[in-house]
């Protein structure tokens, strides 16, 4: 028998059973649809960190004072007192061809004020540098002044948000406001809606990093972001500002260095492993429709008893008997799951409308997987009632009225 | 031609074995029209169910065209029924789904053959039913005696050198009946072997040999001559 016929008259005893036919497709379309869908929301979870990390900033490698990885030693019985991780520390790196730009930064809550109106916010100190590596953009004024990094200059940079509470209406260029009773003149404010891992860049104020250590009488940094030159600079970086660390502090390994890719990575691991596993438990309902493939493909061996007799008297051999009704149950999950495409594609369509902003896509793998899977199981399952068929005794299964 | 020597058939029913055929010796030459008749449970349709390849008997010996059929595999039994043998039932059986001209081509489908040759066949058979109107009718818009005549072209579409029916005019009335067995019997004039088992006297009668089965042997086989 062709492909073309096999397949004709297969649809033909699939419309025939109307009302059965649909309930599986229905069935079927739907596993393949929640597989479809699942897996696009968890892809869409991984992008939507890969792009907040991107915005984090680009070949980022972030210093920590202090050593929090595990050395495999004995437990420090004298209380290890890490250094200081100092700003002469930030200034050494950037001799290195290897780095771009270093960012030192120290980090504080402190009132800020203005007139009669006082907020609580984040205080950072920062330099230049960190306007770049943090693609902060200025809205108005100007980033902090290219200066030597250890002149405690008292300017400040303050987030849109910020700006909106203390100003109001009026024109904050120039103007001068208090942090903890020492007073900042606003140079730049910082473009609204920033945000930056799930941290409003809005209600923040940027000052000199040297006048933040003297605000919050410090002289240790909170951390250093470090831009490598490139991608493969990362590496390089990594070891060159160990190594000056190490130098400048007796030989001691002392600070915690994690790339941005390290984190990247993963984050990325993490949320792969959930969009498999996602995606393996929406998969569990394909072979819930499998079963259900199963079970109408015996109801239809048993309500078409007569007409397989009467293949079988026209001659079709076990084996072709086999074949039709194998064909029969691929072709249902088939076109169920062709159906759950559509209805995944519609579906996705639809989130990426309501929600623009997250980046929900189905990985290619997703939809063949989810076909291939209701095909597989269209097959695995279409074997038993097949092969119920093909054993039918022509003789019984003619004299049955 | 037929030859069928010393065939047994044994059916278990609940603690009962029925004897369904027993030492049932036969031969049909090419071209025989031939009744069986007997009661109930004598064992005619059982003996036709032999003669189509549809059961195998437990013992004995059937050559189909000189070939020994009963130690063939059931795939070779198979394409022997489909190039040898034509079914008519009681029942009719026609696919519900499928149109005239879609039953009577089933056949060649399930062989394997083409739209093209088969459309071409098909229409030949149509033509010589006088169905070629009926042909995109499904069985439930055809009356009785159209669908047996529909199960017929499906019959003869293979072009069998057997054709066998099981109480062919069982579920049609008098009139569809008799046309029915016109149709038959032109069948049989054209060379066909025709093997009829029916319940009814006055169609036994009609062929040329007539064969009486009780409790699964023959008891008679008489050759009626007169021509009818």
């Amino acid at each position: 028998m062709r492909l073309s016929e096999l397949l004709r008259f297969v649809t033909g005893s699939l419309i025939g059973a109307r009302t059965r036919t649909l309930l599986m497709l229905l069935a079927m379309s739907i596993g393949v649809a929640s597989v479809v869908v699942l897996t696009a929301l968890g892809e869409g979870a991984r992008r939507y960190v890969i792009d907040e990390f991107a915005q984090l900033g680009t070949h980022l490698l972030v210093m920590l004072p202090g050593r929090s990885e595990t050395t495999g030693g004995a437990p420090p019985l004298f209380g290890e007192t890490p250094r200081d991780l100092t700003l002469s520390d930030a200034m050494a790196l950037p001799r290195h061809r290897s780095i771009l730009r270093v960012a030192p930064i120290t980090v504080g809550n402190a009132p800020v004020s203005y007139a009669n109106r006082e907020r609580e916010v984040t205080v950072i100190g920062a330099t230049h540098a960190f306007f770049p590596i943090r693609h902060l953009t200025i809205g108005s004024g100007r980033p902090l002044p290219m200066i030597d990094p250890e002149r405690a200059v008292n300017v400040a940079v303050l987030g849109a948000g910020l700006r909106k509470e203390l100003f109001g209406k009026q024109r904050p260029l120039g103007k001068w406001i208090r942090i903890n009773d020492r007073r900042y003149r606003v140079i730049g404010i910082l473009s609204s809606g920033g945000q930056s891992i799930g941290r409003n860049l809005d209600d923040l104020v940027i000052i000199p990093v040297a006048a933040a250590q003297s605000l919050f009488d410090t002289p240790s940094l909170f951390r250093v972001l470090i831009q490598a030159r490139s991608q493969e600079d990362i590496p390089r970086a990594q070891a060159a500002a160990r190594d000056t660390i190490r130098e400048r502090h007796d030989g001691e390994d002392d600070v915690t260095i994690i790339t941005q890719d390290a984190l990247l990575d993963t984050f990325d691991g993490i949320l792969r492993a959930l969009t498999y596993t996602v995606g393996g438990i929406a998969a569990i309902s394909l072979a819930v429709a499998g079963i259900l493939v199963m079970n109408v493909m015996l109801v239809a061996v048993s309500q078409r008893v007569a007409e397989i007799g009467l293949m079988k008297a026209l001659g079709a051999p076990d084996r072709q008997v086999l074949r039709l009704f194998l064909i029969e149950s691929v072709v249902l999950a088939g076109s169920g799951a062709i159906f759950g495409l559509a209805i995944a594609g519609l579906g996705i369509l639809a989130l990426g409308q309501l929600f623009p902003s997250f980046p929900i896509a189905a990985p290619l793998w997703a939809p063949l997987a989810a076909v291939a899977v209701a095909l597989l199981t269209g097959l695995l399952f279409g074997i038993l009632p097949a092969r119920r068929a093909a054993r039918l005794d022509p003789v019984r299964a003619l004299s049955r009225r | 031609m037929i030859e069928l020597r010393g065939i047994e058939r044994h059916f278990q029913v609940g603690d009962e074995r029925v004897h369904a055929l027993n030492e049932v010796t036969l031969d049909l030459p090419s071209g025989d029209y031939v009744s069986v008749m007997g009661p109930s449970g004598s064992g005619k349709s059982t003996l036709l169910n032999v003669l189509g390849l549809l059961d195998r008997p437990d013992s004995g010996s059937y050559r189909l065209d000189d070939v020994e059929t009963t130690t063939l595999i059931e795939e070779k039994r198979a394409a022997l029924r489909r190039s040898h043998i034509g079914f008519v039932f009681q029942a009719f059986h026609l696919v519900p789904r499928l149109t005239a001209a879609d039953n009577i081509g089933l056949p060649m489908m399930l062989a394997g053959a083409g739209p093209r040759a088969r459309g071409a066949r098909v229409r030949e058979v149509l033509e010589s039913l006088k169905l070629l109107a009926r042909a995109q009718h499904r069985p439930d818009q055809l009356s009785g005696g159209q669908r047996q005549r529909v199960a017929i072209g499906r019959a003869i579409v293979m072009r069998p050198a057997l054709l066998l029916a099981d109480e062919p005019t069982g579920n049609l009335d008098r009139h569809a009946g008799s046309e029915v067995v016109a149709l038959l019997e032109s069948l049989n004039a054209s060379g066909i072997t025709l093997v009829i088992v029916t319940h009814d006297p006055a169609i036994g009668r009609r062929a040329r040999r007539q064969i009486r089965m009780v409790d699964g042997r023959i008891e008679s086989d008489s050759v009626d001559d007169a021509p009818v």
